[in-house]
């Protein structure tokens, strides 16, 4: 038996509290109810969903279709246009690798944003050393694609175009209408990481013209370890296959599906339609509670990336003059994200922020707050409270925020970089 | 990542925070590090007639490695003579606080910011 089995309901209450989780963007729990759905999947209903000789084959193979099917409702995909992969990273992988290798005697030419998942970038760089051309274009103040840009960028040699649809760590959303009209008009293949953005905003593949759209299940309160790549099949887009064997999705990605995985991401997908609306509203309710109490009792705090194109439940602040991850610190008891990769070698601040022309020192002060369906209204308060104690504190203890309140322009100072 | 138990209380309880006179010919002020980089410690003592220093105050822009470190370090060099001050070596301060290896420029930015103040104050008693 394990130790947490055998805690008394007394040993319970005297634990302590857990911390409050606040990084909805990183990973969200299991809702309840996707579990229940998968679970018969994991035991009696073990089949393998490709034996078509038996009954334990085709019961696993109706689970999977239905599956497929409510992961493509959401969009308004057709479910033959859906393929199960392991995550986002991989379907981001398979979509740009994929088309780029196909097309390759055609068109030798990607445009991406310079704020795009490492995952995309990376994908990028690789077909780069391959000899593909890649644009990365920058992005403007407020986190969004220029569109003038990107026209300019779209060329008859590029294959394919991949904007994602919210960022994981500023929260904007991108006009992928307009984009998607944009590369149909210019016959460019148009991919969407829509990691982020699926489950939680309308996204409709037909009337934003997507050819490609990676998604992901722990994201919308499914399991881990499960996503889908739309593919479009009219016009058709073709793909390159990056795992090989079997043949299972038409070819696109061997290997046995894992059933209670693609159960999983189906009923995920299946309740964020369903509640995705009155969800949005309450999570942009209190991401605004939680906003207007920051601001009203902390000066100098600035938001990140566009506000009202934007996830509902994602914040990205910089608290001027206290450093992200000694902020952290100090609130030991709330999980919120760092902006500032302070822990790496590098000292680096975010590239998205670095993208956007945040400055160095201000990059150095962000957090990343993410409200997810399982954050209340006290919680929200709690952590607002807890962050607005810990920054006056940090402040009061801060070389520049003394300089600042002195007059000093810390820009005038010759500050000798280590 | 875990931290210390003594890196934890420092970073909670930090000593000596705060800031003595800059334009007092007995304190000497030591800024070093860069807002762009993440860390900025501002570290000051206050030297008497028989050239101990007598307190020590900091502020400091940073990880809780950076806070702690220079926390720690006022701690340390109170009491001291300026010169023995002159000696504090940030594999010290790492091996007290048990830094972990991404951590360690914390530590050297705190020997630094003591060199810095003992400088400002020579400078001033030339």
């Amino acid at each position: 038996m394990s130790a947490a089995a055998m805690k008394t309901p007394a040993d319970r209450a005297n634990a302590p509290k857990k911390p409050v989780y606040l990084d909805y963007q990183a990973t969200t729990p299991m809702d309840p109810r996707v579990l229940e759905a998968m679970m018969p999947f994991f035991t009696e209903k073990f089949g393998n969903p490709h034996s078509r000789n038996h009954e334990y084959g085709w019961e696993a193979e109706e689970a999977v279709e239905i599956a497929r099917r409510q992961v493509a409702e959401l969009i308004g995909a057709d479910e033959r246009e859906i393929v199960f992969t392991s995550g986002a990273t991989e379907s981001n992988n398979l979509a740009i690798a994929g088309v780029a290798h196909f097309y390759k005697d055609q068109r030798d030419h990607i445009v991406t944003l310079a704020t795009e998942h490492k995952c995309v970038l990376d994908t990028c760089r690789h077909l780069e050393q391959e000899g593909f051309k890649v644009t990365y274009l920058p992005v403007r103040q407020d986190g969004l694609v220029d569109l003038a840009e990107l026209d300019k960028a779209i060329t008859e040699r590029t294959v394919l175009v991949s904007i994602m649809g919210a960022n994981n760590e500023i929260g904007v959303i991108q006009p992928l209408a307009e984009i998607g009209a944009m590369c149909r008009a210019k016959g460019a293949f148009f991919h969407t990481d829509c990691a982020q953005a699926y489950g939680k905003i309308p996204l409709d593949v037909d009337a934003m013209k997507i050819d490609l759209m990676s998604i992901s299940g722990h994201k919308i309160y499914g399991p881990k370890g499960i996503g889908a790549l739309y593919v479009r099949r009219k016009p058709r887009v073709r793909l390159q296959a990056l795992i090989h064997g079997g043949g299972q999705e038409r070819g696109m990605r061997s290997g046995t599906l894992p059933t209670p995985l693609c159960v999983g991401l189906g009923r995920a997908a299946e309740i964020a339609k369903n509640e995705m609306a009155t969800e949005a509203a309450r999570l942009t309710k209190l991401r605004e509670r939680f906003l207007s109490a920051i601001r009203e009792r902390l000066p100098e705090v600035f938001l990140n990336g566009d506000h009202t194109h934007r996830l509902p439940g994602n914040l990205n602040l910089s608290f001027a003059y206290v450093e992200g991850e000694g902020l952290m610190m100090g609130i030991k008891d709330l999980c919120v994200s760092s902006g500032s990769a302070c822990t790496s070698a590098s000292l680096e601040p975010s590239y998205v922020l670095r993208a956007l022309g945040v400055e160095e020192e201000l990059a150095h002060t962000s957090l990343r707050i993410g409200f997810g369906r399982f954050t209340t209204e006290a919680e929200v308060d709690y952590a607002a409270d807890r962050i607005i104690e810990a920054v006056s504190k940090l402040r009061s203890m801060s070389p520049l925020w003394e300089m600042a309140q002195e007059g000093i322009d810390i820009k005038s100072i010759q500050w000798a970089a280590h | 990542m875990a931290y210390s138990e003594k890196l934890v209380d420092h970073f909670e309880n930090p000593r000596n925070v705060g800031a003595l006179d800059k334009n007092d010919p007995a304190v000497g002020t030591g800024l070093v590090g860069a807002p762009a980089c993440g860390d900025v410690m501002k570290l000051q003592i206050k030297v008497n007639a028989e050239g101990i220093i007598e307190d020590a105050k900091f502020k400091t822009f940073g990880c809780g490695s950076a806070i702690a470190s220079s926390s720690l370090v006022t701690e340390w060099v109170k009491g001291k003579s300026v010169d023995e001050a002159a000696t504090i070596k940030n594999t010290d301060i790492a091996k007290h606080l048990a830094l972990p290896p991404v951590k360690i420029h914390c530590s050297v930015l705190a020997e630094d910011a003591i060199k810095a103040a003992i400088e400002d104050y020579r400078k001033k008693r030339v």
